[in-house]
């Protein structure tokens, strides 16, 4: 279940020209920090992430109780004791909360990360060699995009015994890379006819080494947010799949929580404290990244800077 | 143009067996036996009863024949429209309970994938460049494609159903009610489609306005924009020329999202406990019913390969350029 909500090669306003600029390249990141310091959606969406990632690195000290432990009286609203309430076991809603952030971020990075990693060889080999290759990897591209992931997700994970936020990860990275590999062949298919490309190429370097030396650091920017887009869908399509009943089997994420409330009747029973959390965290998580998106869009491309 | 919908119809086939063969082949090279992980849980406890079990499952699953032949096995019975036999419902055969489902969730999907689109499209391109509405639109739609589905289903099924009462939140109609085709029975069912509705339409809704909202701004940077406005063309003239032309990419774009829109009536219909494809993929995990698992799946991916199709011919419709190359003429 990805969800690019601006897959950069669509939203033309989100796509960086990949500008090659041999000059200026010393007094470039200084600038960068200049801007990115000054663009209120940078800042603000990196705080958010960076605070939920805090909470959630910081989970033991945050709460003195393991999250799925029996520590109060079933079925509280919010209290002093219990911040965010107690479940129908008893279980404190806050430590589960702060510990299931800890496994939204792991299958993001893990997820989103293999999903750039699969995008990207793809991406930049169709791109870079064309011919047969590319019409054998745009094809294959093709038929992932077109297979909806969750539904294959759901078969994958209805056969693992045990279920860990790695397996999940990995399954959703190898579902949710071809939007990724589209936007890098189209960037890298118009930076392999550049001259600085050519001269790299007449001097006798491999593919591989084009790619890694010449290309890759021309488009870093847009790689940068394609991950970031990545690991926003791959919260998400974690979430779906912990929701319908395929979560961790060991442990606590936050799609396993809005799952157990409703498999026990949370919103019959009007507690909103055990499933409003969980949600509103990945909502605050992968909003913010959305929109540190397009502040960082902002500060890469200058056209796009409001002055 | 031919080779178009040549190549368009060659990736669907692809897909589709690419689709059936995850299917064929993911119970059998998982790590773990399907069949002894049955028996588990069937946890019998007499030995010669776990073998007839194994020795049923084993048939069931078609795995006493080399491997080649249960994978012909498997399409043969696929085109015949036999997806086995349902464990949850026995005996009923799966294809049938799916396709009683399926109006259910074509009656939630194909209203709301249409209209958010339409809603988001002519939203983001009235957001464009408009100071006011631009600062209201642009966070809300980012706030709206950030949620997971399910949350918004929850929030609406919470606040809407549960504490203002004014929808039901569980079922396609009333507990007391028989499907018919009286005027209550059609009362019953549009109040209880309408939150599912609502939340689905509302997650797609923010992802169209952004996405028409940039290329509108894309568009009006354009020469023929400042061109027209040079010429003094008025502002509504110059908007509906970049509205017109924003509208290809967000065709393709919603071929691209249509799986996940799909995904998402799933998650929304269990929370509604609306008794579609999503409601009956819920039923399968909690009862291990794992062929109506895989029909399920392949229903899906049926559908989204139709869809995607009818997005390509509408695409062509309204692209005056291909038009005019199907017509035979040089574009």
């Amino acid at each position: 279940m990805t969800r690019p909500p601006d897959e950069p090669a669509a939203g033309p306003a989100g796509a960086p020209a990949p500008a090659g600029h041999p000059a200026g390249r010393r007094t470039a990141p200084v600038r960068g920090a200049h801007f990115a310091l000054r663009n209120r959606k940078l800042v603000g969406g990196l705080s958010v992430v960076l605070l939920l990632l805090l909470m959630g690195a910081a989970a033991p000290l945050l709460t003195g109780q393991p999250p799925n432990a029996e520590v109060g009286p079933p079925n509280q609203p919010p209290s002093a004791r219990h911040w965010f309430g107690t479940t129908n076991f008893g279980q404190d809603v806050f430590a589960q909360f702060v510990y299931g952030l800890r496994s939204t971020f792991l299958v993001g990075a893990l997820g989103g990360g293999i999903a750039a990693l699969v995008g990207m060889a793809v991406g930049f080999v169709a791109g870079y060699r064309g011919g047969v290759v590319d019409e054998v990897l745009n094809m294959i591209t093709n038929v992932v995009l077109v297979l909806p992931s969750l539904a294959v997700l759901l078969i994958a994970a209805a056969y693992l015994d045990d279920r860990g936020v790695a397996v999940q990860s990995f399954f959703i990275g190898l579902t949710s890379w071809p939007w990724a590999a589209r936007a890098v062949r189209a960037q890298t298919l118009s930076l392999s006819s550049r001259d600085f490309v050519d001269l790299a190429r007449l001097s006798g370097t491999r593919t591989a080494g084009v790619i890694v030396r010449e290309i890759a650091p021309n488009m870093s920017s847009y790689l940068f947010m394609t991950f970031i887009l990545l690991f926003g869908g791959a919260v998400l399509a974690a979430a779906g799949l912990d929701f319908v009943g395929f979560g961790p089997t060991d442990g606590v994420s936050l799609g396993l929580m809005m799952h157990n409330a409703v498999n026990w009747g949370a919103l019959q029973l009007g507690m909103w404290w055990w499933f409003v959390p969980p949600g509103l965290g990945i909502t605050a998580i992968v909003g913010a990244m959305y929109i540190m998106n397009v502040g960082l869009d902002e500060v890469f491309n200058p056209r796009l800077r409001e002055m | 143009m031919w080779r178009y919908f040549g190549r368009k119809l060659l990736i669907y086939l692809f897909t589709l067996v690419a689709a059936v063969t995850v299917n064929w082949m993911i119970p059998r090279f998982m790590p773990g036996d399907p069949v002894q992980s049955r028996l588990a849980r069937a946890s019998l406890q007499s030995p010669e009863a776990s073998a007839a079990m194994a020795e049923y499952y084993r048939g069931v699953f078609g795995l006493d024949v080399p491997v080649w032949q249960q994978y012909l096995n498997f399409w043969g019975s696929l085109l015949r429209g036999d997806l086995g036999t349902s464990m949850w419902l026995f005996p009923r055969p799966v294809t049938e309970i799916l396709a009683g489902a399926v109006p259910y969730s074509l009656a939630l999907l194909v209203p709301a994938i249409l209209l958010s689109w339409y809603a988001g499209n002519k939203l983001g391109a009235a957001a464009a460049r408009g100071r006011w509405l631009d600062n209201t639109v642009l966070p809300l739609g980012y706030l709206l494609t950030a949620m997971p589905y399910m949350w918004l289903a929850l929030l609406l099924a919470w606040s809407l159903g549960i504490v203002a009462g004014l929808f039901p939140v569980a079922g396609a109609y009333g507990f007391g009610l028989q499907p018919s085709w009286s005027l209550a029975f059609a009362a019953s069912l549009a109040a209880h489609w309408f939150l599912p509705f609502l939340s689905l339409f509302l997650v797609a809704l923010g992802g169209w306005a952004i996405g028409m909202r940039n290329l509108i701004i894309y568009e009006l940077e354009s020469d023929y924009a400042s061109y027209l406005q040079s010429l003094g063309a008025p502002r509504r003239l110059v908007r509906r020329y970049a509205f017109r032309n924003a509208m290809l990419p967000q065709i393709t774009g919603l071929a691209v999202q249509l799986g996940t829109i799909v995904a998402g009536s799933l998650l929304t219909e269990i929370v509604f406990g609306y008794p579609g494809i999503g409601y009956l993929i819920l039923q399968a995990i909690r009862n291990q019913d794992y062929f109506l698992l895989q029909g399920a799946f392949l229903f899906i991916v049926i559908g989204v390969l139709l869809a995607n199709f009818v997005v390509d011919l509408v695409y062509v419709l309204v692209d005056p350029r291909v038009r005019v190359q199907m017509q035979g003429g040089a574009a």
